[in-house]
């Protein structure tokens, strides 16, 4: 069929079940826009900023486990993409953006919106296409989403110059496409997962160490069925939350620079450790030659490059996980072994008991861990919430606080660490998932730097409610000053006050309240959660309230520092503090 | 510990980008690099010298796996490989000079290039190792100017070749 190369770009994503795209149109993708303008069954989300069209892409993804998809213009609007795209790289989200770019021949002339921006985004992306000739538009797209969302997932950009969108081509969707130097592991090596059960079989401290890549994988349902017949403790990763039922007796919580002491003794602690689409991330190991000094390491990922990366693995595994680990739990059945590790659970439980996380709850100013347990009891039991976080201390405590049974319930930003991205990775969840409640942990930080997306969560219908911890400081840097710069404060204070967030809220049509004490938070955040507009909550939080526990930069997981009150007492009474030990229960 | 890496690529404008992007980006020291076409026509050959003191060999080939536009990646090792590298020398030779410098190069088969009044030009084509030692037998003489096209290598002939990289194609 006779089109023009923007039409076909729309053909292509509906070839490929887009249903929801983001972004913000400019001169180079006009005639995109055009095309939409003439009709297509994707839905276009329009953003207020391209950095918030690609982090609604990753919500969209991340929600979903599908691919999300970007559209932006050239020059500035797909510079704007880049923090996305890297956002998305770091955390292997799939993800296609789409860039105007200036025509074919004006390239290379320094032209009005011009950028190179598959140059500059090279090394933040899988593959990336400048689209020269329009008959390559429909091969192109299929490749970009077939890398996308195969092998390691991640971003990928195709760049389509303004004459390529105009340029008429004969459109046919191709079945197939040759990509010769494509080639994602398709099962894991067999021999190599008959060692890994016999590594797991004779272990007697054994630990399931779960990354993100396990929700990329589809492979929750593979990892919860190994996990109870071999009655193994699971360990999740900042990414990996929500991809083990939190409420389920064998998971052993969060490791990391802010997780529970109890659960990195567990994974420090252990003889085996079994990583399951995770990377050795610094935060998670801290200081990686002091790291589960004991353990014999079984590595499965689906990227050969993250093998031996960072810690050597004794037994290798590389393949897709949902056949990697029914092939694992298979090989564990017919061994038939009594599982050994009971004493192991009772005493990871022991630590849990002996542990807990701890804050002061006394005084006058609320405490942000309040806010999350708060949201946390309003929200318990409920199947259909969707959290999203910022980056910084709210980010830490909603690990902590909130308790996620359901696959893709928590969507954060861990590896770039990008502030703003809670927001528009709501409005992206939520139009992923309708019937969802999408809630955004946010500081007042992060709120400051996409609040513009209010305005894309208000008026093309996709309800978010935003909870802002706000201390007024730029928090998590604040604690770092405060521990381990003597205390000098340097260009943190936002001021708790300025902007008005409720009255903001306002302005952009939403709901905003504003919470000063204690008595009025239940209230507020159930106002919100049931208003089904876009809300937003303006919690004023005691902000000297540090996160802890806490690993300092540098040290070894196993010297992790605990909460302590102001005499420096370490393990003050429980009368004291508040204390939370996670529930125990079935899934 | 130095090694030779053979890759193919696909022809495709960016590839060479891509791959020494991700060296800079990964830290990987690359001490040369060659490239050229092969015997296929949309297929080109990357044969890149790398320092392996800062990270094992074996990221570094995994990471270039990951690449889309490679194709195919191996290590050239001594014994079972051919290499080569072309370099061009301007050496001082007064008049005087001339016969002496002249002399040394036919020890290592290097042939005068060009001559002018006060310079020679030599060409060596020879195992790099070989233009090392020559590059410093005539550092002595007054080295003017130096280029050298970075090592290229095949397997043995007595090795078979390795297989045509494998189509991939979607179902």
């Amino acid at each position: 069929m006779k089109m023009n190369g923007a039409d076909a770009i729309l053909r292509c994503l509906e070839a490929e079940g887009v249903d929801v795209m983001f972004g913000l149109p400019g001169g180079a993708i006009l005639p995109l826009y055009d095309a939409m303008a003439r009709g297509t069954t994707v839905r276009h989300v329009l953003a207020r900023h391209e950095q918030g069209a690609g982090h609604m892409a990753e919500g969209y993804a991340r929600a979903s486990g599908r691919v999300g998809v970007a559209v932006a213009t050239s020059g500035p609007g797909a510079t704007n993409l880049v923090t996305p795209i890297a956002d998305a790289w770091m955390d292997s989200t799939p993800l296609v953006c789409i860039t105007g770019q200036v025509r074919s021949f004006l390239i290379g002339t320094d032209a009005f919106q011009e950028c190179d921006i598959t140059g500059i985004t090279i090394p933040i992306v899988k593959h990336s296409w400048l689209v020269q000739d329009v008959n390559e538009l429909p091969h192109v797209l299929k490749a970009a989403f077939h890398v996308a969302a195969t092998g390691r997932c991640g971003p990928v950009l195709v760049d389509v110059p303004r004459d390529v969108q105009e340029a008429e081509l004969d459109f046919s969707y191709p079945d197939s496409i040759s990509l010769p130097g494509w080639k994602p592991p398709r099962r894991g090596h067999a021999r190599q997962i008959a060692a890994a059960a016999t590594a797991v079989a004779a272990a007697e401290r054994p630990i399931l160490y779960v990354g993100g890549g396990t929700l990329n994988a589809h492979a929750t349902d593979e990892l919860l069925e190994l996990a109870e017949s071999a009655r193994l403790p699971v360990v999740t990763t900042l990414m990996a939350k929500s991809a083990f039922p939190e409420s389920h007796e064998l998971h052993a919580g969060w490791p990391g620079m802010h997780g529970p002491k109890w659960s990195n003794w567990a994974l420090n602690k252990a003889d085996l450790i079994v990583a399951v689409g995770a990377r050795f991330d610094d935060r998670v190991t801290g200081k990686v030659s002091a790291f589960a000094p004991g353990a014999t390491i079984v590595h499965l990922d689906i990227d050969a490059a993250e093998i031996s990366k960072i810690r050597h693995a004794d037994i290798p595994v590389v393949g897709p996980l949902k056949p990697v680990l029914t092939q694992l739990k298979k090989e564990l059945d017919e061994k038939k072994v009594e599982s050994r590790t009971e004493p192991w659970l009772r005493q990871i439980d022991e630590w849990r008991e002996q542990f807990p996380l701890r804050y002061r709850a006394d005084g006058e100013l609320l405490k942000p861990q309040k806010v999350l347990e708060t949201l946390q009891e309003l929200t318990a039991g409920r199947s259909d919430v969707i959290w999203t976080t910022g980056v910084g201390q709210h980010q830490m405590w909603a690990m902590q606080y909130l308790q996620c049974d359901r696959p893709r319930s928590f969507i954060s930003s861990g590896g770039l660490g990008t502030m703003g991205y809670g927001i528009p990775a709501a409005v992206g969840a939520k139009a992923a998932r309708p019937d969802a409640t999408v809630v955004c942990v946010d500081g007042d930080g992060c709120f400051q730097m996409t609040a513009q997306e209010l305005a894309t969560a208000v008026l093309e219908e996709l309800p978010i409610i935003v909870v802002i911890v706000n201390n007024g400081y730029l928090g998590m840097v604040r604690q770092w000053q405060d521990m381990f710069f003597n205390e000098r404060f340097s260009q943190i204070r936002l001021t708790q006050s300025l902007p008005d967030y409720a009255a903001l809220a306002r302005a952009y049509g939403a709901l905003g309240f504003l919470v000063e004490s204690e008595d009025e938070l239940e209230d507020a955040l159930a106002q919100a959660l049931a208003s089904g507009r876009t809300a937003v909550v303006d919690a004023r939080v005691d902000p000297r309230e540090h996160c802890f526990p806490m690993i300092p930069a540098g040290a070894a997981a196993l010297d992790l520092v605990e909460f302590e009150d102001e005499n420096g007492d370490p393990r003050p009474g429980r009368d004291e503090v508040a204390t939370r030990s996670l529930p125990l229960g079935t899934p | 510990m130095k090694h030779t890496l053979s890759v193919l690529v696909e022809n495709k404008p960016g590839a060479l980008t891509r791959i020494t992007s991700m060296f800079a980006r990964r830290g990987f020291n690359i001490e040369s690099l060659a490239v050229g076409p092969t015997e296929r026509h949309d297929v080109s050959r990357i044969t890149l010298r790398v320092d392996c003191e800062t990270m094992p060999l074996e990221q570094i080939e995994k990471q270039m796996h990951k690449l889309v536009n490679v194709l195919r990646v191996a290590e050239l090792t001594p014994g079972e490989s051919i290499e080569r590298e072309l370099a061009l020398m301007k050496v001082s030779a007064p008049p005087g000079k001339r016969a002496e410098l002249m002399a040394l190069g036919e020890v290592f088969n290097a042939r005068v290039a060009d001559l002018g009044p006060d310079a020679i030009v030599f060409e060596l084509c020879c195992a790099p190792e070989d233009v090392d030692s020559f590059e410093e037998l005539v550092r002595s003489h007054g080295l003017q100017e130096l280029v050298r096209t970075g090592r290229i290598g095949l397997g043995r002939a007595n090795k078979p070749k390795p297989n045509r990289p494998r189509q991939h194609v979607l179902a």
